[in-house]
């Protein structure tokens, strides 16, 4: 158990640990709340997987704060992918469940890392086919760099500077880790 | 997880884990079906083709839909309006299709072997949409899906399937389906309508209908194939119907909550009284929409299998 464990934090390098994950969505909850004066207009959807668990910490840091409920939606953004034509695998599909409509609210997407911006373009087009929001707003735990497409996210938990081929990942107790952020270098695979 | 296979063809042939890829991709698409704008552009620029040889309105009307919501376009193709009429061999209208950029083919055809035969012979994706007596394995599929929806699970799960089983593609391929699933099947009929050998994959046969729904939580009805009257199934439909047609009185024989289900289209009267397809047990209605999403689920994973 120990020696495979201590391997795979030799590469890493811990960015945020637990309690710096709780403070930055802390603070992205009262912008969100400065920004869109109160909880009015507002609605949290989560982009999955990592997207949904930080929408729901931040609705309950929102009711902590203003004791408003906020609705909070799930988006799955596999269809939407400009990919699909390309990969040898169909990626697998998630539900999305969005229990609201979405017209003339301040929709505020939720992921946990912004990267090339490819996921919150889907996630966009994904969104727009439910509804025409007032605005939509984006909030990321981090921002790492390297887009390729024009956006910009609206809160940000910590920026990041990366190298394309380093990864950017982020552990969150909703699935049976500790909280924190980790960047791992020289990877080879998959960047995220 | 991904499907790793070009087509469909039976139920049969797929593994317990693809099936529940099949269930659980088809449950992320229901969401579709139900928003204002049912489209997603998951399958833009995919040419479906329907390649219907029998009449069907609600499996091809499916078809189109599910591939429609995706994006894809979609071509219907029947012999009466083709050059089948002139003499054309399934192969060859097949490859014609293919030369038009078809990624797939849902293939309906009166000869059991016919999507198998069709598959082997074209790189495009074929889905059988019911061959002769062999399978119907998209609609076992929507049956799974809506029993799995209702009931959850499958381990123990008491299924009667009631009706001309010898000569039913539905009834076949949902054998097969629940037999993985681990499903206890009971399969209900006069004696020239159940095959011989049915034991061997593991099903009660039962020739009193009665008896056979004692405690079951599924009643699969099957549509009885009224053109077969005459060809010494069955004395007279009127006697058919009062042996193994679906009263609300038989209903109460099952498990309370038992699921009333039939493939369509129903025979109101003969194999279901009408209370019974109106009554609340019934999930004909669910069977149907489910059938869409189930669709969906299958063109989507078997697009990227390319």
């Amino acid at each position: 158990m120990i020696a495979p464990e201590k391997k795979a934090r030799d590469q890493e390098t811990l960015v945020m640990d637990a309690s710096e994950v709780a403070r930055a969505l802390t603070r992205i909850a009262h912008e969100i709340l400065e920004r869109n004066k109160g909880t009015q207009e507002i609605a949290l959807v989560g982009i999955r997987t990592g997207g949904v668990h930080l929408a729901h910490r931040l609705a309950r840091r929102i009711q902590e704060i203003e004791r408003a409920q906020v609705p909070i939606g799930e988006l799955d953004i596999t269809l939407y992918r400009d990919d699909l034509g390309i990969r040898k695998d169909q990626p697998v599909l998630r539900k999305t469940s969005i229990p609201f409509n979405v017209s003339d609210l301040n929709v505020i997407l939720v992921d946990d890392v912004l990267f090339t911006g490819r996921t919150i373009r889907a996630a966009m087009d994904g969104l727009i086919d439910l509804g025409r929001p007032a605005e939509i707003q984006l909030a990321v735990l981090v921002d790492r760099g390297h887009r390729q497409l024009p956006i910009k996210a609206t809160y940000i938990g910590k920026n990041i500077p990366t190298s394309r081929e380093e990864i950017v990942h982020v552990y969150l107790e909703e699935e049976g880790e500790e909280d924190r952020v980790v960047l791992l270098k020289n990877a080879s695979g998959g960047a995220r | 997880m991904s499907l790793k296979r070009k087509d469909l063809v039976s139920i049969a042939s797929l593994t317990l884990d693809e099936i529940t890829l099949i269930l659980d991709t088809a449950d992320s698409f229901k969401e579709v079906s139900g928003r204002e704008i049912k489209k997603v552009p998951a399958l833009r620029g995919k040419t479906v083709v329907n390649l219907f040889f029998e009449p069907s309105t609600r499996t091809r009307t499916s078809f189109e839909l599910a591939a429609k919501r995706l994006s894809a376009d979609v071509i219907n193709f029947s012999p009466s309006s083709s050059s089948v009429v002139k003499g054309e061999t399934l192969l060859d209208t097949a490859r014609n299709i293919e030369a038009m950029q078809a990624d797939i083919i849902v293939l309906r055809h009166p000869d059991a072997g016919a999507a198998e035969t069709l598959a082997n012979g074209v790189k495009s994706s074929v889905i059988n949409a019911g061959d002769g007596w062999h399978e119907h394995p998209t609609q076992a599929l929507l049956d799974l899906f809506t029993m799995r929806e209702k009931k959850l699970n499958f381990k123990g799960l008491r299924v009667a399937i009631v009706g001309d089983i010898a000569h039913s593609r539905v009834a076949r391929s949902n054998i097969f389906g629940l037999s993985k699933l681990g499903a206890e099947i009971r399969a209900v009929g006069p004696p020239t309508m159940i095959p011989a050998h049915l034991d061997r994959l593991g099903v009660r046969v039962y020739y009193d209908l009665d008896e056979a729904l004692r405690g079951v939580d599924v009643i699969m009805m099957l549509r009885l194939q009224l053109e077969r009257q005459g060809r010494a199934l069955f004395p007279s439909i009127r006697e058919y119907s009062r042996l193994y047609g679906l009263t609300a009185e038989r209903v109460k024989l099952a498990e309370a909550g038992a699921l009333v289900m039939h493939p369509g289209p129903v025979n109101r009267g003969v194999e279901m009284a009408p209370e019974v397809a109106d009554s609340f047990s019934s999930v004909i209605l669910d069977q149907v929409a489910n059938g869409v999403a189930v669709r969906m689920g299958l063109l989507y994973l078997l697009a990227g299998a390319n």
